[in-house]
């Protein structure tokens, strides 16, 4: 029985090289299981929107996108890597949500002198010391945006805040970028086991007993949910301001609406990114997903499409040679295509330079609950861990 | 400060009455059936989902509350009679890997039903506010109601094993099983039916705690483990025991969560207490399990007979 | 049947005076054995080089298995945390390694060392409780030793650690794909081999009578919680050994190795292979890490055929892969 599971398998692998030769591959590590899924099921949903913007076809050429599913743990996520890199006619892999995932994979990248795209994480490791001429990024470096929220809370005279993060990378990053800008009173600041912990009635119960002026939080997909819920049944909208970085967007928004939470309408947030910012690209995105999904696109998704674009404009620099890696990597620094969030660029580490808004969840014209902005915080801003860079 | 700790004792209460609905139905399957079920936690998700679902349905939280419980016992009976009864004369391992098996089918229907992002349920409006019990001392109402109706339910469950014929045969069971089935009683439907006992009070702390972290996949598989410290500690097939031991570790979790870190910083820096605190959180049930099996193999109150 | 009973069944099938036991089961041990090592370096010759890291995946994990079979399977202790061995391994290599100590000989006899170190301190403790109270005990150890390493903010916490580069063993270079199989490959052969010779020891026969009937050991005047012991420090360490293996195949490590869920698959696949059996163990690690690897190919449910199969092999097959194969592959 195993015999012909080894051969069979063995097989079909041979057979699988052979037969897209034709097809120019490029691979896409995301999360298409667990309830995190409903993350990389909007990224995959924006990948599969950019390819029909494409005709699908990158650079020119008929282009496949592989999908892998990263499982939401770091050792599966760098094992489909693995399985990608070795892959000879993949040169670019992209996509990435969370920053351990993207940690374990980035040495087999690099090390077989491939290229990695991070849609969605960034980790300060790979933004400084670690940083690499084969890594890009379409999204932000994790300090930024709570920098660019501590900014705007010093700007609206907030005296004093209570922290909330998940205890891992990311949760910690945040954490630090509030920090880093805010010059108020940091009251307090929980980290919470990750991504177990749903319950933070002990939590919100210390913040409340502080006496902040307001809360800061950090709680990526379904803990957002959750923390939003319990902000509202503790009773501190009103008493304690909401401020929240990558915790409130276009996929948790209307399942808050169903379940009637109106403690996250009005609060604000900062991104590099929304719906409403008036560019072509951006227009065309968020209408045909809107069209296509029913819901507005997260900005998960807005990376994603990114990503895409941006791959596309450096394939077409090397005219498909997807062989010429050196080619490749001038191409992407260029960043020569039109982003949904206006003007890019790269930075020295290759994370983008570009602008913060201050966002607020506000109803839409149709009744939809979904953000708008307020103003810019930061222009062109450039991540701190820049300087640790030595490229 | 002392405020806080009143609210954190609060907090604590609730978290262990939910922890003794999922440990009282696992206690007694353990107990009587001598079945280790890991898949507890399954029933507790699939309660929350069935009660979203419900509650969209029929506009009412409550309705969806009183029209779930039935479901997850039935499915809970069905589970038994399926699976579970042909698995009593197995080891404590197959047990093991058979339940894990269903988490994993139960964990994909769900997805496969309810898609990837879970659901949040919303509460009616005299649900969703705070109570002021003291001065000073605000708390929100419905986790007052999972106190309350976990308190309640503990009392019917007494009630139900003290008093009546089947919580007779339950005692019974659990001290001697052999004996029980010697002296001509039904144990297959005895067994289904403790079984769905169970499944029902699991669903029922699922669809306590789904208004609050919102219903997602694979929400038992983190508690059920907490669950079954509960129950190590309280000694298997113990009732008391797992009430007791429930009260005790919500209690001890929570505190733990919110003051160890400062409790730690009075003997060490600051920094390494930051480390230390969360992480020494998170080990201290297991320690509370460990230290109690090293000293007391049989948990803080085995039923009596044995 | 009750569970004594059903533990000494497991024991019945091992009565196995030679290494590869009789006819026909021996003849497809040795084969598959043969496969494992000549399938992967196959495809890795025609220039697929993803299936030489998956059979490396497969011979560490069965290196682990091998390991809990030795307590499981023949000295009738379920440990459930036996993943926290495995991550104690890999930490050893990982943590070292971190601070610019890259020798594999210090590597691999602290990953033994320690684990043989955390399985003498929790077995002291753990063996003195008996059926799923140890099952829990264990449990609650690997869960503790999970949360230690997660709270390692120095080594990655939740993040893990990224090994920048493999274990330097001097003269091998294990950086290169096929000469780590191969020393993974040599080391799970010296494994088995090694249980094979502890089982059919005296040792091994105090061991197996200790699980079978203890009271009547004890009478005999063994010290039983001794030999249980030893067996679990022997078992712990050797599973250790697979931990080192494991974060230099990775090139990653991650407390999320010791979580719960890691302890059991362990377990699964030594039942899948036939607990008990001393090549039962590797078949398991092999049909596991294929299933999941072509389940999950096909469609991203792939827990529920997954786990169907799961309840299935429990319900039905008896004695695992391995009592399949001598019964002739028939239910």
């Amino acid at each position: 029985m195993k015999k012909q599971f080894i051969i069979g398998a063995l097989a079909s692998a041979l057979m699988s090289t052979a037969a897209f030769a034709e097809n120019l591959k490029v691979g896409f590590i995301t999360t298409l299981t667990t309830p995190a899924a409903v993350i990389g099921n909007d990224q995959k949903n924006a990948v599969d929107i950019a390819m029909e913007h494409l005709g699908g076809k990158l650079g020119g050429k008929p282009a496949e996108i592989v999908f892998e599913d990263d499982g939401f743990k770091p050792e599966i996520g760098k094992q489909k890597t693995d399985k990608l890199v070795q892959d000879d006619e993949i040169s670019i892999i992209a996509g990435y949500i969370w920053s351990n995932v993207l940690m374990a994979s980035a040495k087999p990248i690099f090390d077989a002198n491939k290229i990695m795209i991070s849609a969605n994480a960034g980790p300060s490791a790979i933004a400084g010391k670690r940083c690499n001429a084969n890594f890009f990024s379409t999204s932000w470096q994790n300090d930024q945006t709570p920098m660019a929220m501590g900014e705007y809370l010093n700007q609206n005279g907030v005296k004093s805040i209570y922290v909330m993060a998940p205890n891992y990378a990311a949760g910690k990053d945040m954490a630090a970028g509030v920090a880093r800008t805010f010059k108020g009173e940091i009251k307090g600041q929980d980290l919470t086991t990750w991504p177990g912990q749903l319950d933070f009635s002990a939590e919100l119960a210390k913040a409340k007993a502080s006496g902040a002026e307001a809360i800061f939080v950090f709680y990526p997909g379904k803990a957002g949910g959750a923390f939003i819920k319990q902000y509202q049944q503790a009773g501190l909208k009103g008493t304690m301001d909401l401020y929240t970085v990558f915790s409130v967007d276009g996929i948790s928004l209307p399942k808050m609406q169903a379940g009637n939470l109106d403690g996250v309408l009005g609060s604000r947030l900062t991104q590099q990114w929304d719906p409403t910012l008036d560019n072509e690209a951006n227009k065309k995105f968020v209408a045909d997903f809107k069209a296509k999904h029913g819901s507005y696109p997260s900005f998960y998704a807005a990376q994603a499409y990114d990503s895409i674009k941006l791959i596309d404009s450096a394939v077409a620099a090397v005219d498909g040679d997807m062989k010429n890696i050196e080619g490749l990597k001038a191409a992407l620094k260029e960043a020569k295509f039109d982003s949904v969030r206006g003007n890019f660029k790269f930075g020295n580490n290759n994370m983008p330079v570009q602008n913060f808004y201050l966002r607020e969840v506000v109803e839409d014209a149709d009744g939809k609950w979904a953000t708008k902005v307020i103003s810019t915080v930061y222009t062109d801003h450039i991540d701190p861990h820049a300087a640790d860079c030595k490229l | 400060m002392s405020t806080l700790f009143l609210i954190q004792l609060l907090n604590g209460l609730q978290l262990g009455v939910l922890l003794f609905l999922l440990a009282a139905g696992l206690t007694l399957v353990f107990g009587i059936m001598d079945f280790v079920n890991l898949a507890h936690g399954s029933l507790y998700m699939l309660g929350a989902f069935i009660c979203a679902s419900l509650t969209f349905l029929t506009g009412s939280f409550v309705l969806g509350v009183l029209l779930a419980i039935p479901i997850v016992a039935v499915i809970g009976y069905f589970f038994e009679v399926l699976i579970v009864r042909h698995l009593y004369e197995s080891s404590h391992l197959d047990h093991v890997l058979a339940s894990f098996g269903i988490i994993l089918i139960a964990d994909t229907l769900v997805q496969l039903s309810w898609g990837p992002e879970g659901i949040a349920i919303p509460l009616p409006d005299y649900l969703s506010g705070q109570v002021e019990i003291l001065p000073d001392i605000i708390f929100p109402t419905f986790r007052l109601v999972i106190i309350s109706s976990g308190l309640l339910i503990a009392a019917g469950l007494y009630w139900l094993i003290t008093y009546t014929r089947l919580g007779m045969l339950i005692r019974a069971g659990a001290s001697n099983r052999t004996m029980v089935s010697a002296l001509g009683v039904d144990i297959s439907s005895l067994f289904a039916g403790v079984f769905a006992l169970g499944a029902a009070l699991a669903g029922i702390a699922g669809m306590l705690i789904a208004p609050i972290t919102e219903a997602t996949i694979g929400m038992g598989n983190d508690i059920i483990i907490t669950a079954f410290v509960v129950i190590i500690v309280g000694g298997i097939g113990s009732m008391k025991g797992a009430f007791i031991a429930a009260i005790l570790i919500g209690i001890i979790d929570t505190l733990g969560r919110s003051f160890l870190k400062d409790i730690l910083e009075m003997f060490i820096e600051s920094a390494s207490a930051d480390t230390a605190g969360p992480a020494l959180s998170s080990m201290l049930i297991y320690i509370i399990m460990a230290v109690v099996l090293a000293l007391r193999p049989q948990g803080l109150f085995p039923p009596k007979v044995r | 049947m009750n569970k004594q009973e059903s533990i000494i069944k497991l024991d019945e099938h091992l009565e196995t005076p030679t290494l590869f036991g009789f006819g026909r089961g021996r003849l497809i041990t040795i084969v598959v054995m043969v496969l494992l090592l000549i399938l992967p370096i196959a495809a890795w010759y025609m220039g697929n080089k993803f299936y030489l890291d998956f059979s490396a995946r497969i011979v560490c994990l069965a290196i682990a298995a091998v390991s809990l079979n030795l307590i499981l399977g023949f000295g009738g202790m379920v440990s459930f945390g036996h993943a926290a061995f495995v991550g104690i391994g890999a930490y050893a290599v990982g943590i070292p390694s971190y601070h610019g100590y890259e020798s594999a000989w210090l590597h691999f006899p602290l990953a033994i060392g320690a684990a043989a170190m955390f399985a003498l301190i929790t077995g002291a403790i753990g063996l003195r409780t008996k059926g799923v109270y140890f099952i829990m005990i264990t449990m609650a150890f690997a869960q503790m030793a999970y949360y230690f390493f997660l709270s390692l903010e120095e080594y990655g916490g939740d993040d893990g650690m990224t090994l920048w580069s493999r274990s330097d063993f001097g003269f091998l270079n294990i950086s290169d794909g096929l000469t780590f199989f191969l020393l993974c490959y040599a080391l799970l052969v010296l494994c088995v081999y090694l249980v094979f010779r502890i089982v059919h020891s005296r040792f091994g026969m105090v061991l197996r009578g200790c699980n079978s009937n203890e009271i009547r050991m004890k009478a005999l005047g063994y010290n039983t919680y001794a030999y249980r012991l030893t067996a679990y420090v022997i078992s712990g360490a050797m599973c250790g050994l697979a931990g080192a293996l494991i974060a230099n195949l990775q090139d990653y490590i991650t407390a999320d190795t010791m979580t719960w869920t890691r302890s059991g698959e362990l377990m699964f696949m030594v039942i899948l292979g036939g607990a008990g059996s001393v090549f039962g163990p590797v078949f398991g690690a092999g049909v596991f890490l294929l299933l999941e690897e072509i389940l999950s190919a096909y469609t991203i449910y792939w827990h529920l055929p997954f786990g169907l199969l799961l309840i299935l092999s429990v319900l039905f097959i008896k004695g695992g892969v391995n009592g399949l194969i001598r019964r002739g592959w028939r239910l």
